[in-house]
């Protein structure tokens, strides 16, 4: 573990083989983990541009760009692909391919074909996603409401149904696969409270993965059939159920937003400890409360429905399961408050993403308690308000932490070190635009402007356009990273094994890592986070602690 | 350029609303609550952000090689930030809880006002007779109570001024109330996007006062109210040759039906609503009555969605005629 | 990795340590894709349940439109199958003769095609003839309501569904074939042929769900 004289070694995963051929048909999961890096990476700039274009168009009341149509293609090519090419296969595709089998001690996942099929899956919904936006796009929103979606809409339903449906099994044998490994790869002695809570949170991610998203699969195959055949499966004038399809789409797409943001939070874990060299505050209070945020988003789904006539007693149960969220979720931020205590803090750049991130998730997670309440709620619901709120957890959130972990696993990645000093005005750049995008929103919703909407009343314009102003900031601030990143990879100085001086088994081994990762396997002694730390002397209720 | 500096300008002239026009006796509740919520948002937000910018601060590294003082996890720490959350979201559950009971009734005196949505536009019906488009007048003080359907798609009424949203939906009928408290114009929203022209499916809610909101009535077309063009239909598509005022052989008399519980042939019992009446004049056998045989022909494609309200109106006032008798 | 695994048996794979490692890892991959496919088609189960109480008597007299001694017939089939897949394992697992363990593997296939051969044209063709499949030929008469269309589209959905697992089956099951008569397998390393048979298995009973929930249940036989 020599950091004096970093020097990359002669040869790694990245320069084993060269040619198209031996990345297209690699079964590396850290290759797999780039292949997808780049797919999103395309995707996330597509999305990107619709939003930019949507904010543009709405500084004026009247529409500044579109015409209403063209104004909702732009908003469901940006839901869909946001929320179902990139947020979801994010961090869990990129970060978690790369680094599961590295950081619990393994040569690869269990399963290396699949993992390869997985991605060609991915890629295959995203052609279909791409081919509909291209061919005329889709206007239903990314929840493809019917009798709407089904029976009305004009556009390329079939096509974007089709591709969430594929990049779906994507999903699901990512999940598989991870789970798989987690419990069979583990290296000996990586016990599973000395996981790294990175590994904790991706396992709960494929919980989901695994156990939602063939509701999902199932939900957009009979609207695509229906649509199709016109059947009457959603069409309440031969007897279907417009509201069966909500149930079963938010059963699977509530969940889905914690496939988001619990790598994130997973992530986070890892960086607050790495940069203030802390064994994380409560490792197993953190590691349970990704489990049971897993567990209590399957019985949640309701809350997207307190408007739609659902029944009073059912409405009060979705509220109070509702509520439960925001323990675990409350739980885990005083926790990566309290690691920072007495730590050693340095501010690298994936520090001020993580930095970032636990304030906007702070701030985005309380808003959501306007949302689990029933009253306000209905107030609420369908505003600008949830757009808001959802993009702080999502954006604020989960984009915030795959920036953080990018950052943070780059030298591993590629061996080199990125320019930190524009890493950090990049970090702060975000952070700024963000804020000033999204929090005029919250007072949009309040004021009950209601989301989707192409024209909208004059009196809501100087909000709007503080927000577009916020977008085009924050745009930049996306931009330069995606610069620098590249320029690293070619022209950045060697990283060396562990630039950070992280613990974990991941940065015990060269950077780029070997193809077969570790030369030996490694016997795991420690707990996770064991930084080097002085015993206090007079640290009272030393009885009362909690393990690890 | 101008588009640049119009924040500023506006932020200067304060001419940003912070709060959107409250009237209606529902907005009082939920803006109190709001307000709560949004003093534990900032609460709990700012002390987070000074708490890690005092870390950031105190515990920033100074030497390269520096070795921080270990902390244990204290398990009365974690339970109490487990559980005080935990309070404050029990507290905060009932009471949302009970406003949303409160809110979900509307009052027994409540004036009935039928809604359809369709793409893109709000067919109002007052049970007077006049019909509105995308406008509603209401008397201030008096609540209303919504009964709403969609011709096409899931649509969604929203008032925010009066706190309040329902989505509409196809094939079935749901409902809101409100009782205004200021005379004015406020927004009418679609709240649920509902395809090309969501955006402008919008239009006015007038509250007047009293005398105006009579006048407003008297001044208008002379038109039949709900019920009575429901019983020229009722009449016209020969409803009240089965169904006549004494239940017969062939069909059960429909006076005193709404409101009630009713056993079906196919077992089982539900109250005869909205929903109901319009199921057993699209689909008549699945809600045949237990001793009649299936002779009733469907009225799927012939019967519009407005002409569904007025027969509707015309069989819930049977019903209220017959208990005003008893 | 060659020098530290002198002797990798056949099928070993190089991310692996230990034979049992990768033998865990199979079953449990596939126990999880099962748990999948339970979320999946239990998604069809609940929306067919929730239409099956808003349209009761419509979906009886859609039930009635099945022939219940072809269902009846495929259930036998799938289960025979079933026994014949446990065999194959069950031979290759105690060493009897590749010849042995391919006829029990062709058996299986045998009657997984009869299935899908019975299905199709004593079931879905006719069906097809008679007009009962909603959107492709669908004959509204004969007192067809929409709840009728509604139970036909189901039946279709889900039989449709499993049929296409079976045939992913039979796919499975020549793979198989071919590898047992390639001597990839022994009483040491016959893994692929259990994980193949857990999902054969499932697929059976995925079927015992849909028999009774399609062809039997809901007044049948008014007598009772």
């Amino acid at each position: 573990m020599s950091t004096e004289a970093p020097a990359e070694p002669a040869v790694n995963y990245l320069n084993a083989s060269y040619g198209i051929k031996s990345w297209l048909l690699t079964l590396d999961h850290k290759r797999i983990g780039l292949l997808y890096l780049a797919t999103i990476t395309l995707m996330f700039v597509v999305g990107g541009l619709a939003a930019t274009l949507m904010r543009l168009h709405l500084v004026e009341p009247q529409g500044a760009l579109f015409e209403p149509e063209t104004y909702n293609k732009m908003f469901s090519s940006h839901g869909i692909i946001m929320v179902f090419f990139f947020l979801i296969p994010s961090i869990p595709a990129t970060l978690g391919n790369f680094c599961i089998p590295l950081m619990i001690g393994a040569r690869d996942v269990a399963f290396p074909r699949l993992n390869l099929m997985s991605w060609y899956l991915f890629v295959t919904g995203c052609a279909f996603v791409l081919y509909d936006t291209i061919s005329g796009g889709v206007d239903t929103g990314w929840t493809f409401y019917p009798p709407y979606s089904s029976l009305y809409a004009q556009s390329h339903v079939v096509a974007a149904a089709l591709g969430i449906f594929i990049a779906g099994f994507s999903s699901i044998l990512t999940g598989l696969n991870f789970i798989v490994t987690i419990h069979k790869m583990r290296a000996p002695g990586m016990t599973w409270f000395r996981l790294p809570l990175f590994i904790w949170a991706l396992y709960a991610t494929s919980l989901i993965f695994v156990l939602g998203t063939p509701v999902i699969a199932v939900t957009v195959f009979l609207l695509g059939l229906e649509r199709l055949l016109h059947v009457g499966i959603f069409d309440p004038a031969v007897g279907g159920d417009p509201l069966l399809f909500q149930h079963m789409f938010w059963f699977y797409s509530h969940p889905a937003v914690y496939i988001m943001i619990l790598p994130g939070m997973g992530v986070i874990s890892e960086l607050i400890t790495a940069f203030s060299r802390k064994k994380i505050f409560g490792y197993s209070f953190v590691a349970f409360s990704s489990l049971s945020i897993a567990v209590i988003s399957f019985i949640v789904w309701g809350h997207h429905m307190f408007v739609t006539g659902q029944a009073l007693y059912a409405g009060l149960v979705f509220s109070v399961l509702s509520f439960l969220v925001a323990i675990p979720s409350a739980v885990k931020v005083f926790n990566w408050t309290a690691t920072l205590y007495r730590g050693s803090i340095s501010y690298e750049a994936p520090m001020l993403y993580a930095l970032g991130f636990i304030g906007l998730f702070t701030i985005g997670g309380l808003t959501g308690l306007f949302l689990a309440s029933l009253a306000t709620d209905v107030h609420l619901n369908g505003t600008y308000f949830i757009v808001a709120h959802f993009h702080y957890i999502m954006v604020g959130g989960a984009v915030m932490a795959y920036l953080g972990g990018i950052h943070f696993w780059w030298p591993k990645i590629c061996g080199r070190l990125y320019p930190d000093m524009w890493a950090r005005i990049s970090a702060a750049i975000i952070f700024i635009g963000f804020n000033l995008t999204f929090f005029p929103q919250f007072m949009l919703g309040y004021l009950g402007m209601p989301r989707r909407y192409a024209v909208y009343a004059p009196e809501f314009q100087v909000l709007n356009v503080l927000s577009s102003a916020g977008a085009s900031i924050l745009g930049i601030g996306y931009v330069i990273p995606l610069v620098y990143l590249i320029w690293s990879m070619r022209y950045g100085p060697i990283a060396g094994p562990n630039p950070w001086k992280a613990k974990g088994l991941e940065w015990t081994i060269p950077s780029p890592p070997p193809t077969e990762n570790f030369e030996e396997i490694p016997i795991v002694t420690e707990d996770a986070y064991n930084y080097p730390a002085i015993e206090p002397h007079a640290y009272p209720d030393s009885q009362g602690v909690a393990s690890v | 350029m101008k588009v640049l500096l119009q924040p500023v300008i506006g932020i200067l002239a304060m001419n940003v609303p912070f709060q959107p026009p409250a009237a209606s006796t529902i907005a009082e509740g939920v803006d109190r609550l709001y307000l709560v919520l949004s003093g534990i948002t900032v609460f709990f937000s700012v002390l987070i952000f000074s708490i890690i910018f005092v870390f950031m601060v105190k515990y920033r590294r100074r030497k390269e090689d520096e070795i921080p003082v270990a902390t244990h996890t204290p398990l009365l720490v974690e339970l109490a930030w487990t559980i005080i959350p935990s309070l404050i979201c029990a507290v905060l559950f009932v009471w949302t809880a009970a406003i949303y009971v409160q809110n979900g009734r509307p009052p027994r005196s409540s004036i009935e006002v039928f809604v359809i949505g369709k793409q893109w536009m709000w067919h109002l019906q007052h049970p007077e007779g006049p019909r509105e488009i995308n406008e509603l007048h209401v008397p201030v003080g008096v609540p209303i109570k919504l009964t709403m359907t969609s011709q096409d798609v899931i649509h969604d009424f929203y008032v925010p001024a009066f706190r309040v949203k329902k989505d509409v939906l196809p094939g079935r009928f749901t409902s809101l109330w409100f009782e205004a408290t200021e005379t004015g114009t406020y927004h009418l929203f679609c709240a649920q996007y509902c395809g090309t022209n969501h955006s402008e499916m919008i239009g006015w809610i007038y509250v007047m006062s009293s005398s105006d909101y009579a006048n407003w009535l008297a001044g208008g077309e002379k038109s039949e109210s709900l019920a009575q063009l429901g019983e020229r239909l009722f009449s016209q598509y020969g409803c009240d040759n089965c169904h006549a005022s004494e239940s017969n052989a062939r069909a059960p008399s429909l006076v005193g039906v709404y409101g009630r519980p009713q056993k079906f042939a196919t077992g089982e019992t539900r109250v005869v609503d909205e929903s109901l009446i319009q199921q057993a004049i699209l689909t008549p056998n699945s809600v045949r009555l237990p001793n009649y045989q299936p002779l009733m022909p469907t009225y799927q494609g012939q019967i519009d969605q407005e002409q569904m309200l007025e027969l509707i109106a015309y069989i819930k006032s049977l019903g209220s005629e017959e208990r005003k008798g008893q | 990795m060659a020098a530290t695994h002198p002797a990798h048996p056949p099928g070993f794979a190089h991310q692996f340590e230990t034979v049992e490692q990768q033998r865990d890892a199979g079953h449990l991959g596939m126990w999880i894709f099962l748990a999948t496919e339970i979320l999946f088609f239990g998604g069809m189960f609940t929306a067919y349940t929730v239409y099956r109480s808003l349209h009761l008597q419509e979906f009886i007299r859609g039930s009635h439109e099945l022939l219940v001694k072809f269902g009846a017939t495929n259930t036998a089939v799938l289960i025979c199958s079933s026994l014949t897949m446990a065999l194959a394992i069950r031979s290759a697992q105690t060493g009897k003769s590749r010849g042995t363990v391919i006829s029990w593997l062709l058996l299986t296939w045998v009657l997984g095609a009869a299935f899908l051969a019975i299905k199709l044209r004593y079931e879905w063709y006719r069906d097809w003839v008679e007009g009962l499949i909603p959107g492709v030929s669908w004959m509204g008469g004969g007192g067809h309501t929409p709840g009728v269309k509604m139970f036909m589209c189901f039946y279709f959905f889900m039989t449709g569904l499993h049929a296409l697992h079976m045939v992913a089956g039979l796919g499975i099951l020549t793979v198989l074939v071919v590898m047992t008569a390639r001597k990839r397998f022994s009483p040491n390393y016959y893994a692929p042929l259990e994980i193949s048979g857990l999902y054969w298995h499932f697929v059976d009973i995925v079927w015992i769900f849909l028999f009774p929930l399609l062809y039997l249940i809901g007044g049948r036989y008014p007598g009772s």
